[in-house]
């Protein structure tokens, strides 16, 4: 009797995971051996849905009826994906897990690169790319954002850089010009908010990751190196430390208080220059609108980043977007062509005049920059060399475990010193490669 | 009754039954207990798929090296055993933030039962349109959603143009013009449990107020005319009354206040400054599933699920002892 029971619960429990289908966590097939190169048909293509969508979608549409009229028997489809983090994750995650409704084509935030290539979801197209004419013309930093182990799994399709914004009112009044070394800058925070105490000398954040990083690189120091085939972590090396407490040395009374500034996130000082609460802030040229929308329109200049060594700029981080081919695409060679084409001059050139975003090839970089002159300092920042988060996927482990800026706010809330902050976070850096 | 004296007289009679002295109801002992696994079957229809299997996947995910990769099939899946536990265990932090999360639930639940039985009493001696008004508002606290409610109490502290500062100012409080609330550990942990209290204590005092209003009045009348005091009446007859449903308010609470996520990661962007207000779920959430972690992430929530088994086998045996009372 007792037994009996015993085995109908087991049924029971059996009938359920039968019911559920498997009783093991749920693997994708490989993509590999599913990828296609039908030469017709609909070629599915996912952008990012961003501010001001209409005009991309005016530019998009051209490239599709200029693709559609040279390529008989073609449709492109294009879909527009929701650009929030977690949103857009969730949907390449989706299409990686499920190669039938994966599309073609896909736009993706160039510090993804690494998690999509480990999840085995973009093709290779090094060898597809030798052969189009405008490969020259690409910048050469920005480009290995898209190479991961020495093989290329996307098409640099635009950037953007942060240089440095500052009120030309405030530092007329104050008697300054704008920084062109680190010490100019200290200077300049210093004297602009002991004159306004309300106002920032410079709105920054410990939370603000990619505003913190050119001073590290600017220092000589990094997140991590690449010792052979592995990264090895360098943020608590001697000129990273210096770096780190070049960026957090801003904080505190001297110009961006800690109470205030600590929890600041890139996109808070966006919102602190535009309401002209602070004299400086480490800006992307994407944040142009949204400045000129606020109190301190006309009453700014922008300049690149200025280094420790007077006249020098401090690498900026190339973030920007890139274009790439799934490993499942039942139509390989098209969505090549598809992204030569969105990535070539002419609408790299389009999509500026309709996004403001930078673009990748040199030539229309400094056509761009010769017809607007607020691009100048990010077309010069461009020039003067990029830096990348490592192409590692363990990098999307140790941003989404924030070590960066807990380690920054560690020294800024004084919980920490530089060399204690910046050890701890060079061991979970050490860990998450370590994980991968 | 009627069922076994229909089937005893075709039934030979069972020699347990006999000796038992019982009615004669079944031919043997396993069709007699046949009925109550039946009886479960439709919650174990639900139950089984809804929560077995999940617990089931849970524990085996625990148990492997289970990123994204893993699961679009860029790399194969490996067993870990207890690897990651290990992993969880041996970092310190997750130790701290055990601590953390047990000392701000404990901190939220006495909060909310405090508010919570205060505003009951409060209830039951008021008029109708107190009682109404007061209803109201708990209920429309109650309704929010945690993650409106964050956000809202976000602005209301915010550090520029919160609402709060401004009053305090105004008031001659000058220290807290653009006052950080979150920036201190403990001002942060004060706050978000203010919200989380703002959220849970209409449940304790709705609660509450039926337990008090279910005491006859007959026994509270009879109280006063034996001469017992307000005093000697709420703790001989009230207290003892309330006491079972106070368990479970605590009980649910407790559950309640240790997995709290949205509050913490609305309002203090993730786990605070260096992440000095870290809880357990947001802990997890961070760790493991904002990389792809899937494997240590599940290790986290079997670790959490154990250590809820506690309170809620509490939860459960309470419950069952209520329900033979009443």
């Amino acid at each position: 009797m007792r037994l009996n029971r015993r085995a109908a619960a087991a049924a029971v429990l059996a009938a359920g995971c039968l019911a559920a289908t498997a009783c093991a966590p749920g693997t994708a097939a490989p993509a590999g051996d599913k990828a296609a190169d039908d030469r017709t048909g609909t070629l599915q293509v996912w952008l990012y849905n961003e501010a001001g969508n209409a005009a991309k979608e005016a530019v998009i549409g051209k490239a599709v009826s200029e693709f559609q009229a040279s390529h008989q028997g073609v449709t492109v489809k294009v879909s527009y994906i929701d650009t929030d983090a977690s949103a857009r994750a969730a949907k390449m995650k989706g299409a990686f897990n499920d190669p039938n409704s994966a599309p073609d084509l896909v736009e993706f935030g160039n510090t993804d690169l690494p998690g999509y290539v480990a999840a085995g979801g973009l093709a290779e197209i090094g060898a597809d790319l030798d052969t189009w004419q405008d490969k020259g013309d690409l910048d050469p930093a920005i480009a290995r954002t898209a190479v991961v182990d020495g093989k290329t799994y996307g098409l640099p399709w635009w950037v953007g850089v942060r240089a440095l914004f500052y009120r030309t009112d405030l530092f007329t009044e104050a008697g300054l010009t704008p920084p062109t070394s680190y010490a100019e800058l200290v200077t300049a925070n210093r004297k602009i908010h002991a004159a306004h105490p309300d106002t920032f000398g410079i709105a920054i954040g410990g939370k603000y990751t990619f505003g913190a990083l050119p001073f590290v690189w600017d220092a000589g120091g990094d997140i991590a190196t690449k010792d052979g085939s592995a990264y090895k972590a360098a943020i608590n090396s001697p000129a990273s430390q210096a770096g780190i407490k070049r960026y957090t040395d801003l904080f505190g009374d001297d110009g961006c208080p800690a109470q205030q500034c600590a929890d600041l996130t890139g996109g808070k000082t966006v919102d602190l220059f535009a309401a002209g609460k602070s004299a400086m802030a480490i800006l992307p040229n994407s944040s142009r609108s949204k400045v000129d929308a606020g109190a301190v329109k006309g009453t700014y200049g922008v300049v690149p980043l200025p280094g420790e060594k007077p006249g020098s700029v401090a690498p900026a981080f190339a973030g920007g977007n890139n274009l790439g081919v799934m490993k499942a695409a039942k139509h390989r060679t098209l969505a090549v062509e598809f992204a030569e084409l969105l990535a070539g001059p002419m609408y790299q050139e389009q999509m500026y005049d309709a996004m403001g975003n930078l673009p990748t090839l040199k030539s229309v970089s400094g056509k761009v920059a010769a017809k607007d002159a607020f691009l100048k300092p990010f077309t010069d920042t461009i020039a003067a060399g990029t830096r990348f988060v490592p192409l590692d996927q363990a990098w999307a482990q140790i941003d989404a475990q924030a070590v960066i800026p807990t380690m920054l706010q560690q020294v800024v809330t004084g919980k920490a010193d530089v060399a204690k902050a910046s050890g701890d976070a060079a061991n979970q850096i050490t860990s998450a490669f370590a994980a991968h | 009754m009627s069922v076994s004296t229909t089937t005893a007289p075709t039934a030979p009679p069972s020699p347990r039954g006999r000796r038992g002295g019982r009615a004669p109801a079944a031919p043997s002992g396993g069709r007699r207990r046949r009925p109550p696994l039946l009886l479960l079957l439709p919650a174990a229809v639900i139950l089984i798929p809804l929560v077995a299997y999940p617990i089931y996947q849970l524990g085996l995910l625990s148990v492997l090296d289970f990123g994204q990769a893993q699961a679009s099939g860029g790399a194969p899946t490996s067993f870990v055993g207890f690897g990651n536990y290990a992993k969880i265990l041996n970092d310190g932090q997750f130790w701290s933030v055990l601590l953390q999360t047990v000392g701000f639930a404990a901190f939220c639940v006495l909060a909310t039962l405090a508010v919570g039985a205060t505003l009951a009493v409060l209830l039951t001696k008021v008029g109708r349109w107190p009682r109404l008004v007061l209803t109201t508002a708990a209920m429309a606290a109650w309704a929010a959603p945690a993650m409106t409610g964050s956000t809202v109490w976000s602005f209301l502290f915010d550090t520029n143009l919160g609402l709060v500062n401004h009053t305090l100012v105004k008031l001659g409080l000058t220290g807290f013009h653009e006052f950080n609330w979150f920036y201190d550990k403990w001002t942060a942990f004060l706050i978000v449990g203010a919200v989380v209290v703002w959220h849970s204590f209409p449940f304790v005092m709705v609660t509450l107020y039926a337990g008090i209003r279910a005491i006859p009045e007959e026994i509270m009348e009879a109280a006063a005319l034996d001469g017992a005091n307000t005093w000697t009446t709420f703790r001989r007859i009230t207290a003892p009354m309330l006491r079972p449903i106070l368990t479970i308010v605590v009980i649910q609470s407790v559950i309640w206040d240790f997995k709290v996520f949205t509050q913490i990661y609305v309002m203090t962007e993730g786990g605070g400054i260096a992440g000095q207000n870290l809880v357990l779920n947001v802990y997890a959430y961070q760790k493991a599933f904002a990389s792809s972690q899937y494997g240590l992430g599940a290790a986290i929530g079997v670790i959490m699920l154990l250590i809820l088994v506690v309170p809620t086998v509490l939860y459960i045996r309470t419950l069952r002892r209520t329900g033979n009372e009443l």
